[in-house]
């Protein structure tokens, strides 16, 4: 098979790859390219842990061709904070316990980052519907969404950062 | 409640390894790549039941890149938990379908998957045990050589000539007499089907075997690596000091990581293969369809009981249908007999339980160990005996729960610090606002507005299933600059154990919970030992080993500071991390630091050494229990719980909200609140899934229908509970690190049976069969003439 190159900016660095064309992307950024942090939960687009940003659009990279992704725009968990200091999203995951086995958090969080860049004061509900596609077995949500609308919620003293406190 | 005041214990730091998940930088087994690597992958049966005639490897073998193709003749190893029933790879008869019978190494999965579609495997169709009464019928066996089965004799009793993998017991007092006390007898039966674990990250399994030894080396997702190279070690016939297993981070377990799953097929595939590493990544078809799931069952209770609510007799089957090997089912069937009759006083009691092997996937501890499968019977029967002696539901468990003095049905004596049922009973009850049932006036009025609501309360028990003899280890050792490395034996699967353990030993050592670094990737070549990270064991026994381990640290140092200070060990104290004399100066205080690698005098004379220390735990004053009437001590610890909800249901769509579930737990004293929480909240999702939702649905030959997160929902985001209220009870286990006890499958086990409670209360009608789905609760509303 031919491959393809293509070009796309990945965490905010350009990089130029040859693909074949049948790549999935999950496997560029895993296998080829090393960045382990985005899983894979399913292969079948049920699960979300694979999810990474293309153009600031939450996907499933394991569905999406790595070709696709000329002149794109993609970021996965390893480009969400910096060293020296983490996203708001991870701080607020962290410090909320939206954590437990952390398989599906990458994904999670890039999900959640979807929606916050678009739509900066999400009620509980938009929350839990635009994440719904991110499975979790171990946390049951609440802590997830609590640490979503605590990030949403940071520069308000509103009702719902104080239910978020309260363990909602 | 305690009011103890401890500096760690009790608080909610952040869990320690939070920052490795959130930036992608924690590697789990399926993130591993090693030079050399090969894949492996797995040829599955079509069939539940059929004789392999011929397999042809021939063609995938050709293949370029293909490395290894290997059957069940290749490998002659015998596996098993309890039971020494199962093979690597089907030998000769397939038992279920969906179960691994040619393996493939090769350069890639690519290549392994193209492989297996060059192999041809003829298959003669035996007619299959489908069902529970198929299986006890045993006109066709699963396992024809039942007899022959190496098992642990005297606790598991396999049935000659059936298909009964264990038939184990409890029979106290007499239950006879006991029915003939009776005012009222109620009668029941409730079934569930098998459930999978379905963690976001499948089983794999890497393994290394040296070419020029016997030396292999694992790193799988594994609950128990102890109990991996055990149990490798006693298949192949090797020390265990020739197996090494490594368990990186671990993307969930649920009980189904627990034992020994794919590490065998990748260690023999490594040894064909001149040692080159392989890799066997369970697909999630995979996952559900040839890794075990939680066994199906029907229980049926008859209860026995006086005008006042008095409990007389029970009597009860449990009929597992725990697929075609026994691996963890014979011993969920056991714990059955000491716990299946939930928190109750019984004074007569017959409890069988029984495993049965039928054509399906198999079935494996899934948590709660049986216990969300017999309460979804015992906690819908105690609502239904209630109700028919006209008696509210919350007095009835009253009447009878478990208190000081009682003796549980294995002869167990309660005491003041067993846990208080009663108290998780009240505090539930009290939260939902719980007066009883609704009038069928009430509800008739109710079903008008197309919306109906409805409350229920279900109780709950559960202590580890394990060996008497159950023990677990841990190891300090201080750096140079007062820093304590510890190494425990248990798997921080994401229950944060390893948060807990460095709580606890922060707190003995009065130290900043910074300075204690918890050395993850347990290996069993470097680690303590540990039985295996299951049962809800782990905080009550590990923190138990931490706590002496901190001790013996501590006493290391004082005896040292005693000798520099010139006084009794008993005259000294600690605190800011240094030890000193009660009396005199603190300025001549000792820091921890300056013990650590030993004490060095100003003309430079040393004494002491590098301080290391070690605590042990082992399970005390567990017996065996009588293999006749199931007597004894088997329970270490018992946390005891209720869950009180209230739903709303859609009388059209059959649809069921959760308006609010209050569910409590006696823990004795929570050691890390956020965590126990985060246990509370993530359990009772995930028996929603369980009551709502999930099962395995087959086809009339025994296929799985739904092996995949399309066809086998789990909840998402968007199936929450409008409000879930943790409640954290706390009176103190005396012998549990710091009075704890575990919690970590409770908050799933009666999920079912409080929701179904809730539904009857809702709309008069009872549910017998989980999952309680809309269709089917919408069917049963149009059955019932609600409209």
């Amino acid at each position: 098979m031919d491959k393809i190159k293509i070009q796309f900016v990945l965490n905010g660095e350009t990089r130029q790859v040859e693909v074949e064309p049948d790549l999935l992307l999950i496997d560029l950024l895993r296998e080829r390219l090393g960045l382990t942090g985005t899983k894979v939960g399913c292969g079948e687009g049920d699960c979300g842990a694979c999810t990474v940003l293309l153009n600031g659009k939450n996907v499933n990279s394991c569905l999406l061709l790595a070709a696709r992704v000329n002149g794109c725009e993609v970021v996965t968990v390893e480009g969400l904070g910096s060293y020296d200091k983490l996203h708001p999203l991870q701080e607020a995951f962290i410090a909320e316990g939206a954590v437990q086995c952390g398989f599906c958090t990458p994904g999670m969080l890039l999900s959640a980052k979807s929606l916050l860049d678009v739509n900066a004061r999400p009620t509980r509900e938009e929350i839990a519907r635009h994440i719904a596609g991110n499975l979790c077995r171990c946390t049951g949500y609440t802590k997830i969404i609590n640490a979503i609308e605590k990030v949403a919620c940071a520069d308000r003293h509103c009702a719902c950062s104080r239910e978020a406190e309260e363990g909602r | 409640m305690s009011d103890r005041q401890y500096r760690h214990v009790g608080q909610s730091p952040k869990r320690i390894e939070a920052q490795e998940k959130v930036t992608g930088r924690a590697t789990y087994t399926f993130d591993m790549e090693l030079p050399g690597m090969l894949h492996a992958k797995c040829l599955h049966s079509p069939y539940a039941h059929a004789e392999i005639v011929a397999i042809d490897t021939s063609a995938a073998k050709a293949l370029p890149g293909v490395k290894a193709v290997l059957t069940g003749e290749d490998i002659p190893y015998l596996l098993g938990l309890y039971m020494i029933d199962k093979r690597v790879l089907a030998r000769g008869k397939v038992r279920y379908q969906g179960e691994a019978v040619v393996a493939v190494a090769a350069v890639d999965e690519e290549t392994a998957e193209k492989a297996l579609s060059l192999i041809k495997v003829e298959y003669k169709e035996l007619p299959a045990v489908l069902t529970i009464d198929e299986a006890l019928e045993g006109k066709i066996l699963v396992h024809e050589d039942i007899n022959e089965l190496e098992y642990i004799k005297g606790v598991f009793f396999p049935q000659p000539d059936s298909n009964i993998a264990s038939w184990n017991k409890t029979i106290k007092g007499d239950i006879k007499q006991g029915f003939a006390e009776a005012d009222l007898i109620v009668e029941n039966e409730l079934s569930l089907p098998p459930v999978g674990h379905a963690p976001m990250e499948t089983h794999v399994a890497i393994a290394q075997a040296d070419p020029y030894s016997k030396q292999i080396k694992i790193w799988s997702s594994t609950q128990s690596p102890f109990g991996v190279r055990q149990l490798l070690a006693k298949a192949l016939g090797v020390s265990k000091g020739d197996i090494q297993v490594i368990a990186p981070y671990v993307g969930g377990g649920f009980g189904g990581k627990a034992g020994i799953h794919l590490e065998p097929l990748a260690t023999v595939l490594s040894r064909v293969c001149k040692g080159r590493p392989v890799k066997v990544t369970a697909t999630r078809e995979e996952e559900f369809n040839q890794l075990p799931s939680r066994a199906a069952m029907r229980g049926r209770v008859k209860t026995g009981v006086k005008k006042d609510g008095t409990i007389t007799a029970v009597e009860i089957y449990y009929d597992w249908d725990s697929g075609a090997y026994a691996d963890y089912g014979v011993n969920v069937g056991r714990a059955a007999t000491y716990s299946g009759a939930g928190p109750y006083e019984i004074p007569n009691i017959e409890l069988h339980s029984r495993t049965l092997y039928t054509n399906k996937v198999f079935s494996t501890a899934y948590r709660g160990f049986g216990h969300l499968e017999t309460h979804w019977i015992i906690e819908r029967q105690m609502d239904m005996v209630a109700r028919a002696l006209g008696m509210d539901p919350y007095e009835f468990r009253m009447k009878n729960i478990l208190r000081d003095g009682s003796v549980t049905i294995s002869g167990e004596h309660i005491n003041a610090y067993s846990g208080r049922p009663d108290k998780c009973l009240e505090a539930v009850a009290k939260e939902i606002g719980w007066t009883g049932y609704r009038s069928p006036e009430e509800r008739q009025a109710a079903f008008k507005t197309g919306k109906v609501r409805g409350k229920g309360l279900a109780s709950l028990q559960k202590a580890p299933a394990m060996p008497t003899n159950t023990s677990t280890a841990a190891i300090m050792q201080m750096d140079e600059d007062g820093n304590v490395r510890l190494m425990v034996g248990g798997v921080d699967m994401g229950q944060g154990s390893n948060t807990v353990m460095a709580q606890i030993a922060a707190e003995v050592l009065d130290m900043p919970l910074e300075k204690i670094k918890v050395v993850w990737e347990n290996d069993t070549d470097r680690h303590p030992y540990d039985w295996s990270t299951v049962a809800s064991k782990y905080t009550f026994m590990g923190g138990n080993a931490v706590k002496r381990c901190a001790q013996n640290l501590l006493k290391q140092m004082k005896e040292l500071a005693a000798q520099i200070l010139r006084c009794p060990v008993e005259e000294l104290a600690y605190g800011e991390e240094s030890i000193y004399h009660v009396q005199h100066s603190k300025k001549k205080r000792i820091a921890y630091k300056d013990l650590a690698m030993g004490y060095s005098y100003e003309n430079g004379n040393s004494i002491g050494g590098p301080l290391v220390a070690h605590g042990v735990y082992i399970a005390e004053g567990l017996t065996y229990l009588n293999p006749d009437t199931g007597q004894g001590l088997p329970a270490l610890d018992w946390t005891f719980g209720a869950h009180g909800v209230e739903l709303e249901v859609d009388i059209e769509t059959g649809e069921v909200e959760i308006i609010k579930i209050a569910s409590a737990f006696d823990v004795g004293q929570a050691i890390n609140r956020k965590l126990v929480e985060g246990q509370i909240i993530g359990g009772v999702l995930q028996g929603i899934g369980s009551a709502l939702i999930e099962g395995f649905k087959f086809s009339p030959d025994g296929r799985l229908l739904n092996p995949s997160f399309t066809d086998n929902k789990i909840p998402t985001a968007k199936d929450i509970p409008a409000k879930i209220v943790p409640i954290i009870v706390e009176y103190p286990q005396l012998d549990g690190p710091f009075g704890a006890r575990g919690i970590g499958e409770h908050p799933m086990i009666s999920v079912p049976s409080v929701i179904a409670n809730a539904l009857y209360d809702a709309l008069g009608i009872d549910f017998y069969e989980l999952p309680m789905s809309p269709e089917k609760i919408a069917l049963a509303i149009k059955k019932n003439g609600i409209q």
